[in-house]
């Protein structure tokens, strides 16, 4: 097998893709956002609930995508779940340095996201990865209700 | 074959089949042709590109629906333009202006030519299908359609022929009607009476499906479109260059096309529109080139073709475009159609020798390429997985968003063939499809 593939295509990511984690409806959600991806035609739908504190108490997702963009949404979820506004910020910065920075040592604190580094070797693969955290990301700014989030804006 | 198949064969895809035998051109050099038989392998030799490397294996193209890829003789045309004749048309009164306005009129008639055209002021220079597109809905629809009036489109559309109707129907009121697609990936032409109304003004359709394969039968299309009064347009992008189509025994009003998927430059295109159209239709574009005089407030405008070509054209294109149609008439159309499909039938037979495995478009005639669905692996992931082998697969909605819908799939992995293309290659994707099917489940 082909190295780059390997490492793309890691075992934990082809587990995450084929059971997805956290994937379901969130029926008291605050905030729903549809993020897609119109090039190839994935979209993911992310449910989260905030804490007190403006955390997030919990965050499920459904839809449907590639291996990379459904991984990428399962171990976000199982990661970001109990974090605060500014932990999530701060992953997603990391987490982008991951999959675009070809130098970049990954930080401890991304954990099992870790497994996405390959990414990085693919830069078409990039929003793949990214579009789950692009629905994050909104639902905090959102607060509530519905949002769509899409990875080429219009 | 049923009769109906036959016809549809005998009427739309070998249109004035006239084998040709091919004498060696001196500009062409190494393809041997004797009587219908070429010698595919030594075509290759005519791209350069096909020596090149992927990820350490050799190239296999499979992605001429959405580029083909360049012969030599077509690069030497645009070197030669930008070495002995490169100048502004139409307007210079020295040496270089005069060699490169011929030059690029000359393109003209060859496309005229080429598509069996009355004439050479029936052919417009565009930057490829889309723009051909618009023009119509732009310069003809803008002066001829008023609200309430019909276009009719099909479900299979490029995003090209739909898009640009879509803005004409928020400018003017016009709906837009469509002609479904059955489950086999063909036209379901018994709705036609149904939607074929006097409101209809023009039946806009693509003539080879760039993500089912499909084969329309172009010439009944028109026929059916006229007995209503409708104008029509077949967007021609993958079939032009695949086989031979003649605008008159079709009985089109405007066919659209580019010139990348034959083998010629990207950014030229053509617009074919019947003259007595093409005479009717206001500018689109104003500047440089389409005018005759200008005043401050007004000016007056040249006839067609070039009153919708304002501003330097692209020279070099148009001519690198001729330069394709020769080297494809050098083949032969007929040899190459042939060719194509039976890769295509090959490639959605083998294909169907896959684990949950969903091949689209219908089983018998179609263009030359091949869209399907893995349950295994997502479009995406196929198509990243088969470039590490050198593989070049497209993977994705191939701007058919609607018809991706029509098949509840959110897009399809797409191998698309061109005359360079050989059966050994497909060989060669299935065993890398079956390695993807084995690494994904």
């Amino acid at each position: 097998m082909i190295p780059e593939i390997e490492e793309l295509y890691q075992e934990v990511i082809l587990d995450h893709s084929r059971r997805p984690r956290n994937f379901g409806e969130l029926p008291d959600a605050a905030v729903l956002v549809h993020g897609d991806n119109p090039a190839c035609g994935d979209e993911i739908h992310l449910a989260v609930k905030f804490n007190g504190g403006g955390g997030l108490e919990d965050i499920k997702f459904t839809g449907r995508g590639c291996a990379i963009s459904q991984a990428s949404a399962s171990l976000m979820t199982m990661k970001l779940k109990g974090k605060s506004r500014a932990e999530v910020m701060d992953m997603l910065q990391a987490f982008h340095e991951l999959v675009t920075n070809d130098t970049s040592e990954a930080p401890q604190s991304l954990g099992d996201l870790r497994v996405m580094k390959g990414v990085r070797n693919f830069p078409q693969r990039v929003k793949c990865a990214m579009l789950p955290w692009r629905a994050v990301e909104q639902a905090f700014e959102q607060g509530a209700g519905e949002a769509t989030v899409s990875t080429e804006p219009a | 074959m049923s009769a109906a198949n036959r016809t549809l064969r005998r009427a739309d895809c070998l249109l004035r089949i006239k084998w040709r035998t091919v004498v060696h051109r001196a500009d062409y050099g190494v393809h041997k042709v004797i009587g219908s038989t070429v010698d595919w392998n030594a075509l290759r030799e005519d791209f350069p590109i096909l020596r090149e490397q992927a990820h350490g294996h050799p190239l296999i193209y499979f992605d001429s629906a959405a580029t083909s890829q360049k012969p030599r003789p077509v690069i030497e045309a645009l070197r030669n333009f930008y070495e002995h004749q490169n100048a502004n048309v139409h307007r210079g009164l020295h040496t270089l202006s005069s060699r490169a306005t011929e030059a690029y009129e000359k393109a003209r008639k060859r496309v005229a030519e080429y598509i069996g055209a009355a004439s050479a002021d029936e052919i417009v220079f565009t930057r490829g299908t889309t723009e051909s597109i618009n023009l119509v809905a732009q310069a003809w629809a803008g002066k001829f359609i008023r609200e309430g009036d019909v276009i009719l489109l099909t479900e299979m559309e490029h995003h090209s022929n739909l898009v640009p109707w879509q803005l004409l129907a928020e400018r003017t009121g016009a709906r837009l009607r469509f002609v479904p697609v059955l489950d086999d990936g063909t036209l379901d032409l018994a709705q036609l009476p149904k939607l074929l109304t006097p409101e209809v003004r023009l039946f806009a359709f693509t003539h080879i499906s760039n993500s089912l394969g499909t084969i329309n039968p172009v010439a009944e299309l028109c026929e059916k479109a006229h007995a209503v009064g409708a104008l029509t347009l077949v967007d021609a992008a993958q079939s032009v260059g695949h086989l031979t189509i003649n605008v008159r025994e079709v009985g089109c009003d405007f066919m659209a096309f580019s010139g990348h998927k034959m083998c010629g430059p990207t950014g030229i295109g053509a617009l074919y529109a019947r003259k007595e159209i093409l005479d009717l239709m206001p500018p689109w574009h104003g500047g440089g080139e389409m005018i005759v005089s200008v005043a401050l407030e007004r000016s007056t405008f040249k006839k067609a073709p070039h009153r919708f070509e304002a501003g330097t054209p692209n020279i070099a294109g148009a001519i690198g475009l001729a330069a394709a149609i020769d080297y494809l008439d050098g083949i032969g159309r007929a040899a190459i159609f042939e060719h194509d499909s039976q890769l295509a039938r090959y490639a959605f037979d083998r294909l169907n020798e896959l684990p949950r495995m969903r091949v689209f478009g219908p089983a018998g005639e179609r263009g030359a390429l091949v869209g399907f669905v893995m349950d295994a692996a997502h479009p995406h992931d196929l198509t990243t997985f088969a470039d590490q082998y050198g593989l070049a697969l497209r993977g994705g909605h191939h701007c058919n968003q609607p018809l991706m819908r029509r098949f509840g799939v959110s897009g399809t992995t797409r191998a698309s063939f061109y005359f360079y293309n050989r059966i050994e290659e497909i060989d060669r994707m299935i065993e890398i499809l079956h390695k993807a099917a084995r690494f994904f489940s």
